[in-house]
């Protein structure tokens, strides 16, 4: 009766426990791979992302949170680039003119990591804009 | 001394991974290698320690119980506080696993003028150990979407719930600073009341440096110094898999945080931290208090030749009857004429 019971909870922790291991047992994971391949980047001479690419990989969600802060509290819609060129803060006309192709692009990469920014509740995507 | 001797401990564990990764480039010893390890030690000492602990014997009922126990039918039985029934034990152990509820009962007793002895009661322990046990179940669980691919549904709606407020455009997960946040008050505890100081331990301190510095280097990679996600959960899949590639561009920070999280895994089943699987094993927890309905027998009681009264009247009924002691069974026909002769 008691060994019983000792038996059932083990079970239910080697399950729960192992949960990474044999939920995706015999699938490949593998990272998205990104497509770039959308009519701005294309015409692009040097492909490159409005600061370098580790760099936007990592922090851009911190450079569109102080873009937002700089347009909405301070008035301010050019941000200079560290290599000095100039764009026009926005999530909508800027990141997504060039990354016209949200679902293979940001979609894929959010999908995979599991994060779900809300930003599309307000801001336009862009097959709506079409 | 304790306390000093944790935090050396502590601190020496994380420059062991500045220097094993910033400058000799163990990077696979610690994303890889350390983690399995610490895995493999966390699941096999588990294990072994519940079945060692399982062995124990335990021949009694234990009933240390604060309410009516079953009696006769007009007395109210407290039906969770003293179960007689399994229904009853699990609600208490539920009560008791997910509400903290013996805790709620803790007390602080204070000496006044005159050698008064008061008790009042105490909530904070508890409160934050709640916050403490609750955020750190539920940021191992939001934690899935690094080990998870693709990553369920339920998952997105926890994020979604825990990280309901933001700050500017991010979530802000309430859970991670809770856990922060509860960390810092159970060291403080231990540190600012004498009573609880002196009766703390290197062990009650260690564990509490190492979630800190979990709690502490995670919430400054979400929101301080980013981190590549990507690359971290392609490691993560990438061991989860069995097939342990290590992403170029990850922040020593993260191996800061695997690090301890390794420590922590492997220390688990040597130290205090087993009430997490203890806690069903409690005698005092988990069994009714049916002592008064059921017989319960001793186990390992010896065999005891007896000789029962029974056996006794049997042997001497003869004799007995001659000097006139009253039988419980009297002497057949026979055996009274045989007497007489
Ligand atoms: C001028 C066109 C352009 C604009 C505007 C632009 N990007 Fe990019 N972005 C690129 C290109 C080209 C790359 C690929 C760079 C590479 O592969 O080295 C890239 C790469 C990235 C990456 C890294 C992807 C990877 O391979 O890991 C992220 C993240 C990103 N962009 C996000 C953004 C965000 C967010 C914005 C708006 C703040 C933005 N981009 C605006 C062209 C642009
Ligand atoms: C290289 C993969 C990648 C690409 C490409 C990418 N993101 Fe992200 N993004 C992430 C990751 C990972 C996070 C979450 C980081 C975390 O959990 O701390 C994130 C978070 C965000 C956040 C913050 C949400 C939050 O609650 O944390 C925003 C906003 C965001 N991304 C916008 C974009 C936009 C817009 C694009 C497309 C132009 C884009 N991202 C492309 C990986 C990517
Ligand atoms: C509640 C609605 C709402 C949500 C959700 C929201 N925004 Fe905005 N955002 C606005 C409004 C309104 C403005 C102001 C537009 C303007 O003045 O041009 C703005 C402006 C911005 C700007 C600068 C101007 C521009 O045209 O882009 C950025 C960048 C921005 N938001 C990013 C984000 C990101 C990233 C997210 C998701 C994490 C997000 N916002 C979510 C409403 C919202
Ligand atoms: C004991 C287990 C762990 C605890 C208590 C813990 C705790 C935390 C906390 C509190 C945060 C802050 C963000 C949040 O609230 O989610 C965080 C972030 C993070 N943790 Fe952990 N962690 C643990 C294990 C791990 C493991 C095993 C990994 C390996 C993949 C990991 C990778 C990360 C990463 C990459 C971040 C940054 C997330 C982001 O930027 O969004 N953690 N951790």
């Amino acid at each position: 009766m008691k060994n019983r019971n000792v038996i059932i909870g083990l079970a239910i922790f080697v399950v729960l426990i192992t949960i990474p291991f044999w939920y995706g047992a015999g699938k490949e994971s593998k990272a998205p791979e990104l497509s770039l391949d959308t009519p701005a980047i294309q015409a692009l001479d040097e492909k490159k992302c409005i600061e370098d690419t580790e760099f936007m990989r990592s922090n851009h969600m911190e450079l569109l949170n102080d873009w937002k802060v700089q347009v909405v509290r301070e008035g301010n819609r050019i941000y200079v680039a560290e290599d000095g060129k100039e764009y026009l803060m926005s999530l909508q006309n800027t990141c997504l003119e060039c990354h016209s192709n949200k679902e293979e692009f940001c979609d894929a990469c959010h999908d995979y990591s599991g994060v779900e920014p809300n930003c599309w509740t307000c801001h336009v995507e862009p097959e709506e804009v079409k | 001394m304790g306390l000093g001797f944790s935090f050396l401990i502590a601190c020496a564990l994380i420059l062991g991974v500045l220097l094993g990764v910033e400058v000799l480039g163990l990077n696979y010893l610690f994303a890889v290698i350390i983690p399995y390890l610490a895995f493999g030690v966390f699941f096999f000492g588990f294990i072994a320690k519940i079945l060692k602990w399982a062995r124990s014997p335990v021949p009694f009922r234990i009933p240390t119980t604060c309410g009516q126990q079953k009696s006769l039918p007009w007395i109210k039985q407290n039906k969770i506080d003293n179960p007689s029934s399994k229904a009853g034990v699990v609600a208490r152990m539920a009560l008791e696993v997910l509400l903290f509820r013996s805790l709620f009962k803790n007390t602080k007793a204070d000496l006044h003028e005159g050698g008064k002895l008061t008790y009042q009661w105490e909530k904070w322990l508890w409160l934050f150990g709640l916050i403490f046990h609750w955020s750190f179940f539920l940021v191992i669980v939001r934690h899935l979407r690094f080990f998870l691919d693709p990553v369920p549904g339920f998952i997105r709606i926890l994020e979604n719930v825990d990280g309901f407020f933001h700050v500017d455009l991010q979530a802000l997960y309430l859970t991670g600073f809770g856990l922060l946040l509860a960390v810092t008050f159970l060291f403080l505890r231990r540190v600012v009341i004498p009573q609880v100081r002196y009766v703390s331990l290197a062990a009650d301190y260690f564990p509490l440096f190492v979630l800190f510095t979990i709690a502490a280097t995670g919430i400054l990679m979400r929101y301080f110094s980013r981190v590549d996600v990507v690359a971290i959960k392609e490691l993560a899949m990438g061991l989860v898999t069995f097939s342990p590639t290590v992403p170029e561009g990850i922040s020593v920070l993260f191996y800061i945080h695997i690090f301890m999280v390794s420590t922590l895994l492997a220390y688990f089943p040597f130290s205090k931290l087993m009430h997490m699987g203890g806690i069903f094993m409690s005698p005092t927890r988990n069994m009714a208090n049916n002592n008064r309905a059921e017989r319960h027998i001793n186990p390992w009681n010896p065999v005891v030749e007896v000789h029962t009264y029974e056996a006794y009247e049997d042997e001497f009924r003869e004799k007995m009857a001659a000097v006139g002691l009253p039988l419980e069974k009297e002497l057949s026909k026979d055996e009274a004429a045989a007497t007489k002769a």
